[in-house]
């Protein structure tokens, strides 16, 4: 018997991936094992915390919002509309759901057993591929993100909400705040509150808050002269002292601050005053909390007046990268970002520099950030690498515009290194007097690079082709640029060398696709993602790009991205390595936030399976684009 | 006919089963909901004879695709056309006669709670059908899609709202075709959506 309604099922489902892949009658046979839920407006389909259930589901109409539970508030996380899968997580978590899904409209889903549908998972290599990239890769439809018909599991992306999100996160505050007694007199009291550099003490009687003290009352209540200053603080504080529990969020202390009109709360166990004091929080814990967004963080950095205020924006920073590698937030979002602000630190840094000098720089000059800041890969507090390039000047003054430009390189090289970055362990700064000249010095430097490339001389040079011009005068930057080009050309061997030069790492996986660990040495039986997958990725990417003559694009992930418009044959692989780039990062950058390392060395038994595999797999790419540059360059000259 | 069916005389094995499912009332797990639609010849029950019949099966709150029934009526006699210009079935389909439509249906329903939109009518038909065949009438219990749309807009109980009209208030998206089980089709997902908002549990 023909069943029209599986078959109506089948023709919506037909639209949409991994189905697309599917003949008829297989959908039809899927139809009819699949049952049609309606859910009214605000009705929860699963539940955060709920065991798992037998289906995954398809909105046929309607929209579902995925929401996180956390501090009592519900915060959307994701909306899926037409065409979009859900609940997959019994597929590889048997117990519960993370996420709720519940409807923002009415909604009309399709529900398909599990259990029914793995057969054709595991018979269709390419459903399998496309459930397993989609875990992968963090996005949900690895195939095309504009594209309807989107995968969603674990995998979550959040895009426009970081400053919604971190306002709904739990907020820092000081614990083990400093107390004193009520009968302590309030001279002592003012002279803590001076020498530790805080607003507020609270006044604890047996371990329970039963009052506070704060700038305020001093101001208002002993500079007026309306007390003493030899007072018992029992006397000036203000009681009852407003307690919040501990995990408050962001948001809700600022709601307590507002309606109780004060800028402390005393945090206690049970959130009553009537248990332990675990901490306070401060407004300005409220409003740092919210300033980790990028933007007021570019403000702040434009605003910085010296090497401390800058190098608390490049803590803030660092916070901004852990909550939004902690929120998935996709990692060349995570990198432009983190660009952007890097890039204003270090121009802020030379404008305060030409400040300090005192004098005006006696000729145009440019400042380029090479190596990985100059790709814009700087994701951790890593090394600085820079050069400084001025217009070309008459002989007689070259020495002291020189000197110039060495002094100024040299407190710009000392302020970043204030802020956290470390300077280049190679000496590529543009204090160095090696890389601080004129145009004309540099032109003969990269000609010499690219004409005669020695072992030595490459090893060095690499670094200078990841350029970008942050500060100062286009015109010097255009006409190095256009040099570059002219002489690169074809240059066989130049790019042999390139070649070979990114060919030098050690393999990352052995013959069985183990992981190759280190042997000896402080990190004996780690892997190192940078030499073993990362470096060979930049290199490769570095090395078809120049060939290409593609010199602006310096970044990884987006040099892949252009080649693959520029070689439709090997887009895929292009595409591959891409995303395997930006994925081997987030796990450098994960390492790295852990252990408050470069995140170099990852220790492969702390990885979970999922994790593993998710690495093998992005490492796979990186033998099939070795391949392409031994093919393609001629590698006679190694050695 | 009464004493007939206390015997159990001649009755056939497929009504005997049909009845015995009523037997017990308890003891059922999982509630099923039939939904159904038939097209007809016309709105008398008497004179007027079935065309064909399409339901589909409900439990556990949501619409099971794979418990989908179809029936096609041979028509013996073809002197009482279609009134209804939207009636449309489908000349390839295979047809049966009455009393194969019936055993296939009843063995389809079991002892579900049947659900249609106007169902009186419907119901009558198939007591007709039965009737046709000397046996008793439909044993099922039956909910009436319009009668919980009144209950839900608080319309006066004689009103009448077809099936368009509530799909068009519902926003459910119309059936083109007015197939009988396209019909059962969006009448179940009006089923579903007006026991939501009414609040009727199983």
């Amino acid at each position: 018997m023909k069943n029209p309604v599986a078959q109506s099922i089948a023709d919506f489902l037909k639209h949409f991936p991994p189905f697309e892949i599917l003949e008829n009658a297989e959908l039809v046979n899927i139809a009819e094992q699949s049952r049609i839920i309606y859910l009214d407006k605000n009705q929860i389909l699963f539940k955060g915390g709920d065991s798992v259930h037998n289906d995954f589901y398809i909105i046929k109409n309607g929209a579902i919002g995925l929401s996180i539970t956390s501090d009592a508030e519900e915060t959307l996380i994701d909306k899926c509309d037409e065409g979009d899968i859900l609940g997959l997580r019994p597929y590889f978590a048997k117990e519960y759901y993370l996420m709720s899904a519940k409807s923002r409209e009415e909604s009309i889903i399709i529900a398909i057993p599990i259990a029914f549908f793995e057969p054709y998972i595991f018979s269709n290599q390419n459903i399998l591929s496309f459930f397993l990239e989609s875990f992968a890769s963090q996005t949900r439809n690895p195939y095309d993100k504009e594209r309807k018909g989107k995968l969603i599991s674990e995998n979550m992306i959040v895009s426009d909400q970081v400053a919604d999100l971190q306002y709904y996160q739990p907020i820092k505050y000081t614990k083990n705040p400093i107390t004193a007694n009520p009968d302590d007199v309030l001279r002592f009291i003012a002279k803590t509150m001076a020498n530790s550099a805080i607003g507020s003490v609270i006044i604890e009687q047996n371990q329970l808050p039963i009052g506070i003290i704060t700038d305020r009352d001093l101001r208002a209540k002993i500079a007026t002269g309306q007390y003493p200053i030899d007072i018992d603080a029992r006397t000036i504080m203000k009681s009852p002292v407003i307690t919040v529990p501990e995990n408050i969020s962001v948001a809700e202390a600022q709601m307590v601050m507002l309606k109780h009109g004060v800028g402390h709360l005393c945090v206690t166990k049970d959130g009553s005053n009537k248990s332990a004091i675990t901490g306070i929080i401060s407004e300005h814990d409220v409003i740092a909390a919210q300033s980790n967004t990028p933007g007021v963080l570019l403000k702040q950095t434009r605003r910085a007046g010296n090497a401390k205020e800058l190098k608390y924006v490049r803590e803030k920073l660092t916070d901004l990268i852990q909550n939004s590698i902690d929120t998935n937030i996709p990692i060349s979002h995570i990198s432009n970002i983190v660009a952007e602000i890097n890039i204003e630190l270090t121009r802020r840094a030379i404008e305060l520099s030409v400040e300090k000098m005192g004098t005006p720089p006696p000729a145009l000059f440019t400042w380029v950030n090479i190596g990985s800041q100059g790709r814009k890969e700087q994701l951790l507090k890593t090394d600085q690498g820079n050069a400084l390039i001025f217009e070309d000047v008459e002989p007689e003054i070259y020495d002291n515009v020189k000197s110039y430009f060495l002094e100024l390189a040299e407190s710009v090289n000392e302020f970043l290194e204030k802020v956290g970055y470390e300077p280049s362990p190679k000496g590529l700064l543009a204090s160095n007097s090696l890389w601080c000249k004129s145009l004309s010095g540099w032109i003969k430097q990269y000609n010499s690079w690219i004409n005669t490339p020695a072992e030595k001389g490459v090893e060095v040079s690499t670094a200078f082709f990841d350029f970008d011009f942050i500060y100062g005068a286009p015109d010097i930057e255009d006409a190095l640029m256009e040099n570059i080009r002219n002489n690169m050309g074809h240059n066989k061997k130049f790019f042999g060398f390139l070649a070979a030069d990114t060919l030098r790492n050690p393999p990352a996986l052995g013959f069985f696709r183990q992981f190759l660990l280190e042997g000896d040495g402080d990190h004996k039986d780690k892997f190192d993602i940078k030499a073993r997958a990362l470096e060979p990725l930049i290199d490769s990417a570095r090395a078809l790009a120049l060939s290409h003559n593609l010199l602006e694009v310096t970044n990884t992930y987006h040099r892949f991205k252009q080649l693959a418009e520029l070689e439709p044959k090997n887009a895929e692989l292009y595409e591959e390595c891409a995303e395997a780039y930006n994925t081997l990062m987030r796990f450098r950058t994960e390492e790295g936030l852990t252990n408050d390392s470069d995140g170099r060395y990852i220790d492969i038994n702390e990885l979970s399976k999922t994790d593993k595999g998710k690495l093998k797999n992005f490492i796979e790419p990186i033998n099939e684009i070795q391949d392409i540059i031994k093919n393609r360059f001629s590698i006679t000259y190694i050695n | 006919m009464a004493f007939d069916w206390l015997t159990g005389n001649n009755l056939p094995q497929f009504w005997k089963n049909y009845v015995s499912l009523f037997d017990n009332d308890e003891g059922n797990s999982e509630k099923r909901y039939v939904v159904f639609d038939m097209e007809t010849t016309g709105q008398d029950w008497k004179e007027d004879v079935i065309l064909s019949i399409g339901a589909i099966g409900l439990s556990n709150n949501s619409i099971a695709v794979g418990d989908f029934f179809e029936v096609v009526l041979l028509q013996e006699k073809f002197s009482t056309q279609p009134t209804s210009q939207k009636t449309v079935i489908k000349e390839s389909a295979e047809k049966v006669v009455e009393a194969e439509a019936m055993i296939r249906f009843l063995n389809f329903i079991k002892d579900s709670t049947l659900v249609g939109h106007n169902i009186n009518l419907d119901i009558e038909m198939l007591n007709f059908a039965l009737k046709r065949l000397d046996l008793g009438r439909v044993r099922n219990q039956f909910m009436d899609t319009n009668v919980l749309y009144q209950r839900w807009k608080n319309l006066p109980e004689d009103s009448q709202s077809s099936l368009d009209e509530v799909c068009d208030m519902l926003k459910v998206k119309k059936n083109e075709m007015h197939t009988a089980s396209g019909n059962a089709y969006i009448t179940s997902l009006i089923f579903l959506k007006l026991r939501n908002k009414l609040g009727i549990r199983d």
